[in-house]
């Protein structure tokens, strides 16, 4: 369980966030949205605990994120960044290897059986032969999937996603979003996500976190959270939104101003 | 598989060092046959008794108190040098960072002279000149760091080296004037700026042990996650990295070396650029192996530019860091074009 006590972070005295109070409970599909420029970035990177919040704290299982030794909190949450892993001269497996740095000691070694949950992550993800080659050779769709087998191979129970979905195509963005579904509910994983496509957040996601002006504006099941009147609110934008044909839930129909 | 790699690239460097000490100690300016040589080397082991007749005392000098000395010093500084360089790469992420580049040598070299040429060494007995070296090598290192950040808290690559060379400029002026202040020759200002390892001695191979003893564990201990930050600050911090730790301690062993490496040699430029990217492309980006070999490579690469600086115009020397630059600079401008094509 993690929890934004009154959270608050401003830039040169520019507020960016104001009192975010939010639960998120363990083993739940979390989606963050909200309009460009509203801190959604920011309120992962408090949640993760590589920023400190200016007032306020995040509390992970009720002792403040601050509090926990770095590995210990990467044995129990991982993150995927928006930026991608970088184009570097490392192979495939020696990345996914990485992962495992939170449970070796200081000798590099480990109890458990890290190379065979490598292997099975990379297999999971479907880059089986691409194992030996360097990330410089990968195209950007297959490092976002070294990054994802990364993830897993770290073995924790939360996960948190910086707009996962934003350089991929439609294709890999289904891809993508199924497997860490299937993934979180195998393992009952807790995942925390921002969202761009409010679509996708709404196929997803059990529950919706909506940020604006600073603030927590909406929260709840996407049916519950995506109205026009706040799409409205929040983006400025006039919408439709139907029941997907299949699933039910609210899809958003873009309407044209003029 | 590492291990694999670490035995079969260590052995191999190893081995090629030991040939380069066997033949840099043979040859020298004072015309002692490389049998002479060798069998003074052989009768200094304490357990082969010496009767002291076979050989002249300055033979005997020269060989060991002058020659052996020096090649040992030459392996050491290349050492130091080349970790400070790897240790630099790493943590900031810079493939163009070494301590000359960065000023660091720079700012140490400023601080010893002023302790050597104003005969400050009494406080702190032999340690002073290089703990005073540290000093003012840290405190570059936090300017240059400082001048390059930009307002977002990142760091070009460029404007990084830039601040360093805008530091080496002020701080190598500022070393000409004191030894035209003080009673020095001209020969000492070539020795602070383009490092010499003439006329040193058994004391300075002491001094630079424990540094190197400190220093190689420290970073070797680093070396993973050196290799987790080269995916960037924020995944090592997720991945379990104490970034801010991290850094500090790598820099601060990074300038440890370099300050000891300067305190006994002036500054000699570009063997902490050239010596990691050559075990870069030959064993890949693992810090891993990069450390290890990086301290061995150095000591090959030094040891062959100072065989070279002494042996090439003998009896005349070269200075020691002409030498490296001459084969650094072309390098370091290879680097620089490789890297502007891979970002364009």
């Amino acid at each position: 369980m993690i929890e934004a006590c009154s959270v608050n972070y401003s830039i040169e005295d520019k507020a960016i966030l104001k009192g975010i109070n939010f639960t998120f409970n363990k083993g739940k599909m979390y989606g963050i949205i909200g309009p460009n420029g509203v801190g959604k970035s920011t309120f992962l990177h408090l949640l993760s605990g590589v920023v400190e919040p200016t007032a306020g704290e995040v509390l992970l299982d009720g002792v403040a994120i601050s509090a926990y030794a770095r590995k210990k909190l990467a044995r129990r949450m991982a993150v995927l960044q928006q930026s991608g892993l970088p184009p570097l001269g490392f192979t495939v497996r020696e990345v996914v290897q990485m992962a495992r740095y939170p449970y070796q000691n200081w000798l590099g070694s480990e109890q458990a059986d890290g190379d065979s949950l490598v292997d099975e992550a990379i297999t999971a993800m479907g880059l089986d032969e691409l194992r030996h080659r360097t990330m410089e050779q990968l195209s950007g769709g297959e490092r976002q999937r070294v990054a994802l087998a990364k993830l897993m191979a770290q073995e924790p129970s939360i996960i948190l996603l910086d707009e996962p979905t934003t350089y991929l195509d439609i294709g890999y963005q289904l891809q993508l979003l199924d497997t860490v579904r299937q993934w979180q509910r195998d393992k009952k994983l807790t995942v925390i996500a921002v969202m761009h496509d409010l679509n996708l957040a709404s196929l997803y996601f059990d529950e919706l976190l909506v940020l604006f002006e600073g603030k927590a504006a909406a929260s709840g099941s996407p049916a519950k959270v995506l109205t026009d009147e706040l799409i409205k609110r929040v983006y400025g934008a006039s919408v439709s939104l139907v029941a997907h044909p299949k699933s039910g839930v609210p899809q958003i129909i873009l309407q044209p101003n003029t | 598989m590492m291990r694999h790699k670490l035995a079969g690239y260590g052995g191999a460097a190893l081995l090629l060092l030991a040939v380069s000490i066997i033949i840099s100690l043979s040859i020298g300016s004072a015309g002692i046959s490389i049998l002479d040589v060798w069998g003074i080397l052989v009768h200094q082991l304490p357990w082969l008794s010496y009767d002291g007749t076979a050989w002249e005392a300055n033979q005997i000098a020269v060989v060991t108190q002058v020659r052996l000395s020096r090649v040992l010093l030459a392996v050491l500084v290349g050492a130091s040098l080349a970790l400070a360089g790897a240790g630099f790469q790493g943590v900031l992420r810079n493939p163009l960072a070494d301590p000359y580049t960065l000023g660091v040598a720079s700012g140490s070299s400023a601080g010893a002279a002023f302790i050597i040429l104003f005969g400050y060494q009494i406080i702190l007995g032999t340690w002073t000149i290089p703990l005073v070296a540290f000093v003012t090598g840290a405190v570059t290192l936090f300017g240059v760091l400082w001048l390059s950040r930009s307002k977002g808290g990142g760091m070009s690559v460029e404007t990084l080296i830039l601040s360093g060379v805008i530091m080496q400029a002020f701080l190598g002026a500022f070393v000409s004037f004191m030894v035209a202040m003080s009673d020095g020759v001209v020969n000492q200002i070539l020795f602070w700026l383009m490092g010499s390892l003439a006329t040193r001695s058994w004391d300075n191979v002491y001094m630079l042990v424990p540094f190197l003893a400190l220093g190689i564990p420290l970073l070797l201990f680093y070396a993973k996650a050196l290799n987790l930050f080269a995916l960037g600050e924020r995944h090592a911090a997720h991945m379990g990295v104490s970034v801010e730790r991290t850094k500090l301690i790598v820099l601060i062993a990074s300038t440890l070396l370099t300050a000891a490496a300067v305190s006994v040699s002036g500054v000699i430029g570009f063997v902490g650029l050239v010596v990691p990217h050559l075990v870069r492309l030959i064993c890949g980006p693992d810090y891993r192996l990069i450390i290890p070999l990086s301290a061995i490579g150095g000591g090959l690469f030094v040891l062959w530019a100072d065989t070279l600086a002494r042996m090439a115009l003998s009896p005349r020397e070269i200075p020691l860091g002409v030498v490296t630059a001459l084969i650094g600079a072309p390098f370091f401008a290879y680097l620089l074009r490789r890297h502007k094509i891979r970002n364009r």
